[in-house]
């Protein structure tokens, strides 16, 4: 298969967006899955056991230098920019906010689309800023897959929309159809 | 063909990346080679952004010829972000599991590997004061950046994040206040002199500098994080060697030995910390 990994970018109304697209996979889902939600720098992990509960796949918090996995799902630890290294294994960094956050959408997507050029697929849900619209763009112009979640189902609609002006994106859809058109991209 | 055209260009940067790394290490003596290339492509490649430059090429016979735009870089390379009490859950534990086992030694050294502008020094420091182990210490500060070691020694912090270094001295359990540790002056404040008393800052490269004397405790929080997997086995080796049997390791909370060769020479002191205890020889 061309596709080596999927990266998703979310910030308000994530927690809620991510479990409803992490639902829909199945177990056997083939390829990694990189997660950065924006979050508290004081956050305790709540997210990662949420979603890890509702998920058929396996979700856990990112740890330094992991070889990433396929049917695995990773959270960036809050405080932490997580970069995808060229050996294709997790890097953080305490480097300064991009966008007033870290982690940022921007830094995972842009080291990720670096790495598997076309063989990446990236996925904007709600929020209420603009990081991850040059992440985007950055997937795009490397000839990679990218899906935002329609604005108008957003529960925050603004970084889906930045992230649709930013690039020619592949997809539009709304929260409940994405999980499938992963499904459906990757053929499981 | 467009596609094929891009394909060649970014294999390109990425070859032009590792020659500046080499010009770099060739003409300064500096080793970036072994970082972690996300991170440090990254670096380079803002910089070029910044100087609206058109290739990473031109960076090369730029810093061949200007020394200070080699310092430049080495700014860019170096990650500055640190803070006061940094993790204070750390420094509760560390308060509360570690310093009983300190006690029992006559006199102390500890090494801070990377320790950037100082802040997380002078917290270890604050915290040996307050546990009455200050006096019997000598703490050794370094880093490989001596502009960002100078500041270190100036011990200034800022006033903005006074607010937060005090929330954070707060919850690592901190015995007094934290305004009794610094001098307020206009728009900064200043490390209270006498916890400067015993510490000594040197200039230390981890990646070509040697082992540095016997310690009870090596702290390099977040430093190895930018380090390639055979660059972070090799750093650790060298805090291997630089302890006493039964020494202390403390790492980042988000890095571990778990990838390194060093793991089994070491015991698991606090799995959610990262304080790990070099084995005693059998």
């Amino acid at each position: 298969m061309v596709y080596k990994a999927v990266v998703i970018g979310t910030s308000t109304g994530g927690m809620a967006a991510l479990g409803e697209v992490l639902h829909a996979l199945p177990r056997n889902f083939p390829l990694p899955i990189l997660i950065v939600q924006h979050i508290s720098s004081r956050s305790d992990g709540f997210i990662v056991r949420y979603l890890n509960e509702l998920s058929a796949i396996r979700v856990k918090e990112a740890d330094e230098k992991e070889q990433i996995e396929a049917g695995c799902a990773y959270i960036s630890p809050p405080n932490y920019h997580m970069m995808l290294d060229q050996d294709s294994c997790i890097a953080l960094s305490v480097d300064s906010k991009v966008s007033y956050a870290r982690p940022s959408i921007d830094v995972l997507f842009e080291t990720a689309a670096d790495v598997l050029r076309e063989g990446l697929i990236g996925v904007i849900l709600t929020g209420a800023n603009s990081d991850g619209s040059k992440g985007i763009a950055a997937i795009k112009k490397r000839g990679g897959i990218a899906i935002v979640q329609d604005p108008a189902t957003a529960e925050a609609e603004a970084m889906p929309g930045y992230a649709i002006k930013a690039a020619q994106v592949d997809y539009v859809l709304s929260l409940k159809n994405i999980g499938a058109k992963l499904i459906e991209i990757v053929g499981v | 063909m467009k596609q094929d055209f891009n394909e060649i260009s970014l294999q390109n940067e990425d070859i032009e990346i590792m020659l500046l790394l080499e010009a770099i290490f060739i003409k300064y003596g500096y080793d970036f080679r072994g970082y972690s290339q996300a991170h440090i492509k990254r670096r380079i490649l803002r910089r070029k952004e910044l100087l609206g430059l058109s290739s990473v090429l031109e960076m090369i016979s730029r810093v061949l010829d200007d020394r200070s735009f080699f310092d430049t870089l080495m700014m860019d390379f170096s990650i500055n972000v640190t803070e006061m009490f940094r993790d204070p859950g750390f420094y509760k534990q560390f308060r509360s599991e570690v310093v009983p086992i300190l006690r029992t030694y006559p006199y102390l050294r500890i090494w801070h590997a990377g320790c950037s502008s100082g802040e997380e020094v002078y917290s270890m420091a604050i915290l040996l004061k307050e546990e009455n182990l200050y006096e019997k210490a000598q703490i050794y500060a370094t880093d490989f950046n001596e502009d960002v070691l100078e500041n270190a020694k100036e011990g200034i912090l800022s006033i903005d994040a006074l607010k937060e270094y005090t929330y954070n001295y707060q919850l690592s359990g901190g015995l007094s206040s934290f305004s009794d540790y610094y001098i307020a002056k206009y728009d900064s404040a200043i490390i209270e002199p006498s916890l400067k008393k015993k510490i000594i800052f040197a200039d230390h490269n981890l990646v070509t500098d040697g082992v540095f004397g016997e310690m009870h405790v090596v702290l390099c929080r977040n430093v190895m994080i930018y380090f390639g997997k055979a660059l972070q086995s090799k750093v650790t080796g060298l805090f291997y060697d630089s302890l006493c049997n039964g020494g202390f390791l403390c790492l980042g909370t988000k890095e571990s030995l778990k990838f390194t060769e060093y793991e089994k020479y070491f015991e698991c002191f606090s799995e959610e910390y990262k304080i790990y205890r070099k084995k005693f020889k059998a």
